[in-house]
């Protein structure tokens, strides 16, 4: 994935992609203990205001690049599936949060 | 237009899957996922080696696009039926290509490929050939797009509505927040614009919200005035075309543009105003 695209890879943008100071949170979904494949990870701002989502990879990984705060992280799967969690982000720190479903 | 003249649900693309007058096509700028697997029968498009131009910053010109569309064994009496991810952004963004192309029979797939995949709904890996067409378009239509002269020009008059995330408005981020944060030489928005992300007129799953609810999301709470022209942009074009979609085809508010450049352009130009800070 080039930067002058938009885009939300799947999994993410590696971070090896990334330039400078980030403020990275990031992580990984599991259901019984395998990957979700297919399923979405949004990060959410203050009242639940949408600020950026990605489809999970072929581990169930995802990434963003966020400004620094508190963000809430929700995933969507197949089959209803859903999960909700708090995340605080900060410029050179990769915050991880795994998340089972 | 009206929205059953240019929005289907996934239960009318299941039921026309196989329909020789109906091409689907998977619009991507990550073209794996198609080839992970896509709604039978589709074909794919990818946004930037398909539909931009590789050398100038541009998009296909009149003859490219038909060159493209030949091949892919479109011919102009197709229904096109359009759907990707990242909630369809680059799937209205090549929607907005079919009507600045002057092709009338497109449709968008409510929710696009999320709705789709949340609703377990089949994924093939079978890539269909289809035989090659004469494919014709028309002159670009100068009415569907802006360019930087004209945006500055409607700063104060005209709405602007910049549909990128709250964070990056402000000047704080320089892209979405899924994306390292490079690109424009500046962090801000046109003064005067108002901020509408994208995501406001969206479902959770993808599918775009309710007539009603996207009427009262433009004019009440953003304070749009319908009676004036509107200039929609975001980072690079395609998550406005998701608002140019809403305005100009959902709600069938005539005069709206989108303005592709984008802040990629607007943010990098010498000596134009830039506004920063929180959206009123």
């Amino acid at each position: 994935m080039s930067a002058d695209g938009c885009g939300a890879p799947a999994g993410g943008v590696s971070v090896s992609a990334a330039s400078g100071s980030q403020a990275v949170v990031e992580g990984r979904v599991v259901h019984e203990g395998a990957p979700v494949a297919t399923g979405y990870a949004r990060l959410l701002g203050t009242g639940d205001e949408f600020v950026a989502e990605v489809p999970l990879g072929e581990d169930g990984g995802f990434r963003f690049f966020a400004a620094p705060g508190s963000w809430t992280l929700r995933v969507l799967a197949p089959g209803g599936l859903r999960a909700e969690r708090s995340v605080e982000a900060d410029y050179g720190q990769v915050t991880k949060v795994d998340v089972s479903l | 237009m009206s929205r059953s003249d240019v929005l289907v649900d996934a239960d009318w693309a299941e039921a026309h899957i196989g329909d020789p007058g109906v091409v689907i096509v998977e619009v991507d700028e990550d073209t794996s996922a198609y080839d992970k697997g896509h709604i039978p029968t589709a074909i794919k498009i990818d946004w930037k080696k398909d539909l931009q131009d590789p050398v100038r910053r541009d998009f296909v010109d009149q003859t490219g696009f038909e060159a493209l569309l030949s091949e892919r064994g479109i011919s102009n009496d197709n229904t096109v039926l359009l759907y990707g991810g990242n909630n369809n952004w680059f799937a209205a963004y090549a929607y907005w290509y079919f009507r600045l192309y002057g092709h009338d029979k497109v449709l968008l797939l409510d929710g696009g490929r999320k709705k789709w995949e949340l609703d377990s709904r089949e994924l093939s890996t079978d890539v269909p050939e289809r035989p090659k067409t004469n494919y014709t378009a028309s002159a670009q239509d100068a009415s569907l797009r802006a360019l930087r002269d004209e945006v500055i020009a409607a700063i104060g008059k005209r709405n602007l509505v910049d549909v990128r995330s709250p964070d990056e408005f402000a000047g704080r981020l320089l892209a979405p927040a899924h994306l390292p944060q490079e690109q424009a030489q500046r962090g801000g928005h046109i003064p005067t614009a108002r901020n509408v992300p994208w995501s406001k007129a969206a479902n959770e799953d993808g599918t775009f919200r309710s007539d009603d609810e996207l009427r009262t999301l433009y004019a009440s709470e953003a304070g749009l005035d319908f009676s004036k022209d509107t200039i929609a942009y975001c980072r690079i074009g395609e998550r406005s075309a998701h608002t140019w979609f809403v305005l100009h085809e959902l709600l069938d508010q005539p005069n709206v543009k989108n303005y592709d450049g984008s802040w990629t352009e607007y943010g990098s130009l010498v000596g134009v105003p830039i506004e920063l800070g929180d959206g009123r």
